[in-house]
């Protein structure tokens, strides 16, 4: 079985224990913004340099500007390498922008995959910004520049993920729906397990919603389940299709919450 | 299958928060899976980790709780599979004596390959000195001073005004040797980063190269000046072409890889088999352009009667056979006795 695999924008692993999971693919945007940081700060750490070593250059001119001229090469050819290593495939351009390198086989980079894919720049920035290594990016599925195909790496998104708080949902003071109990088990059998799950989803991303595509969600979803089960007229009267969907949320998991178990319904 | 999302993550929560918090602390270097329990418990949690995802199932329609397990599984995955090898310290001694030649050695049909194609290169540009002027032109033309001297008036001129010469050089030696260090180092990289171009970049860059090195050296030798020649080039060419060489090495090792012949493993293997030893030639031959450009500059710019010929060529015979039997026999010894061992 090949471990990895490809879906749009994502790199499948697959573990020995048989357990499949995707890693996002970092998009040429935001590589090329990383970039454009990184040769920002390299500038200004050479600007630095330079300042630094203007009283040596004063003092002795010829070992000052060897000097000079040493530390910009390591600076520029070394930043990269330096700060991949150090800090587990991340230089500061791809910190800003949420991006990690590592081995395309989902794991930790070695120092020889670091120098590799730092030295064969000079191939992807050929003629101009990035031209050879942009087209190489646009033509392979991984995303990958030169540089990381000989190296065996990607450039993946490492946005933070967090747990989601189903508590924030919060219990409801009053849920209608519960006057109808042969109705909400009606509901249970008729509403998917996606559509449930969609619901849930829908009311923990509440506050990320704007009005109007909050209305249009929920109103949508309110209109599917009332498709399944129709509620008598007094226990919808007042309802925002928001509400609606809270309650159908709450009929259908407060029941199997009562449940003990795996956490799992099938 | 219904995952019943706060039933599920009242119970598996407080596992995988131990997980991240163990993650994190592995990412400080403050756990350590040295001790049987420590990795024992990590083992476990991944372990469950990977089964809480299994559960939620392809086709879950809570994304956020499947992101972020999947994020969690792989930073579990790349700790835990990933072995010592990538955190490995490395022993700066043993990589010089032993892993830099051998991986020269691996790889020394390349270096073969690298020379022949310099060496053709030279007899090229041999050939357009002696055919033509506008031969010599082209062949000679990155160094102006070759094609507005002849050898002789060169060599007469730099023997003439020594203090002039080495007053001048006293002043600015440091840079000098800076500026040849950064522009072989560049050479070199370019030499083995062109590989990518399936060998052809890498293949131009040597040859090219071998053309200019020919036509000068020819040239010294046709005009009786074969003996300031040697002097001049073998101090510091004695390490500087063999490093230069060793980028075209890298260059075709990196070619190879890429086309394959003679193996039914796929591209990303044959890549992925090489990359240490590419690595490792790229650093080697790095440390021999700093030596090459500190002797160029200090050394090799000294010519008769400050520092005489026979010195110079008895100087560059010594370490080209250092080079040689480092290269040759350094890090033999150490591989059998653990082959044996």
């Amino acid at each position: 079985m090949n471990p990895t695999s490809l879906a749009f924008g994502t790199l499948k692993i697959t573990t020995p224990e048989g357990i499949t999971f995707s890693i996002r693919l970092a998009g040429p945007l935001s590589r090329g913004m990383a970039a454009a940081l990184d040769f920002a700060l390299v500038l200004v750490v050479c600007r630095m340099l330079s300042k630094g070593l203007a009283p040596l250059e004063a003092a002795l001119p010829d070992l000052g500007a060897a000097f000079g001229m040493i530390l910009h090469f390591v600076v520029s050819v070394g930043y990269g390498m330096a700060l991949e290593w150090r800090f587990q495939g991340q230089t500061v351009g791809k910190r800003v922008m949420g991006l990690r390198v590592m081995d395309a086989r989902g794991l930790h980079l070695t120092h020889s995959q670091v120098v590799l894919r730092n030295l064969l720049r000079v191939v992807d920035l050929l003629p101009l910004v990035y031209a050879v290594g942009g087209v190489a990016c646009l033509a392979n599925r991984r995303g990958q520049r030169l540089g990381d195909l000989a190296a065996g790496t990607v450039v993946v998104s490492v946005a933070a993920e967090a747990v989601p708080d189903v508590h924030a949902l919060g219990a409801l003071r009053y849920n209608s729906f519960r006057q109808y109990p042969h109705l909400e088990a009606r509901l249970r059998q008729k509403v998917s397990a996606a559509e449930a799950n969609l619901a849930v989803s829908a009311l923990l991303r509440r506050e990320d919603l704007e009005e109007a595509a909050a209305a249009e969600v929920f109103g949508e979803m309110a209109a599917t389940f009332r498709k399944r089960v129709r509620f008598p007229e007094e226990a919808e009267q007042g309802l925002s299709s928001e509400q609606y969907v809270r309650n159908v949320v709450d009929s259908i998991f407060r029941s199997a919450s009562r449940s003990e178990g795996s956490g799992l319904r099938r | 299958m219904i995952v019943d999302l706060k039933a599920f993550l009242a119970k598996e929560q407080p596992s995988w928060h131990e997980l991240e918090r163990a993650l994190d602390a592995l990412d400080a270097k403050m756990l350590d899976l040295g001790r049987l329990e420590e990795s024992q418990r990590l083992l476990l949690l991944f372990e469950r980790a990977c089964s809480d995802l299994a559960r939620m199932g392809e086709g879950t329609s809570e994304p956020q709780t499947r992101a972020y397990l999947e994020a969690l599984v792989a930073r579990g995955y790349a700790e835990i599979h990933s072995g010592s090898g990538g955190g490995r310290p490395i022993r700066p001694w043993r990589w010089l004596m032993v892993e830099f030649p051998r991986a020269f050695r691996r790889h020394a049909w390349a270096f073969g390959c690298s020379a022949l194609l310099t060496v053709l290169g030279m007899l090229v540009g041999a050939i357009l000195l002696v055919v033509s002027p506008e031969g010599r032109r082209v062949a000679t033309a990155p160094f102006a001073h070759v094609a507005l001297q002849s050898p002789s008036e060169r060599v007469a001129s730099e023997e003439k005004d020594v203090g002039h010469h080495r007053k001048a050089l006293e002043g600015s030696a440091s840079r000098f040797s800076a500026q040849l260090m950064k522009n072989n180092i560049s050479v070199s990289i370019k030499a083995a980063a062109f590989g990518m171009t399936w060998g052809v970049g890498t293949a131009l860059l040597l040859f090219y190269n071998g053309v200019i090195l020919g036509a000068v050296c020819l040239d010294y030798v046709l005009d009786g000046q074969s003996v300031f020649l040697a002097a001049w080039l073998l101090p510091h060419g004695s390490f500087e072409i063999p490093a230069i060489l060793m980028g075209g090495q890298v260059g075709l090792v990196l070619a190879g890889a890429l086309v394959g012949w003679g193996t039914r493993e796929g591209l990303r293997t044959r890549l992925r088999a090489v990359v240490p030893d590419v690595a490792t030639l790229v650093g080697g031959l790095s440390l021999m352009l700093v030596w090459a450009g500190l002797v160029e500059a200090f050394f090799s710019q000294y010519h008769a009667p400050v520092i005489p010929y026979s010195v110079k060529i008895v100087f560059g015979g010594i370490e080209c056979v250092l080079l040689v039997a480092f290269l040759a026999w350094s890090g033999r010894q150490k591989r059998d006795r653990e082959d044996q061992g």
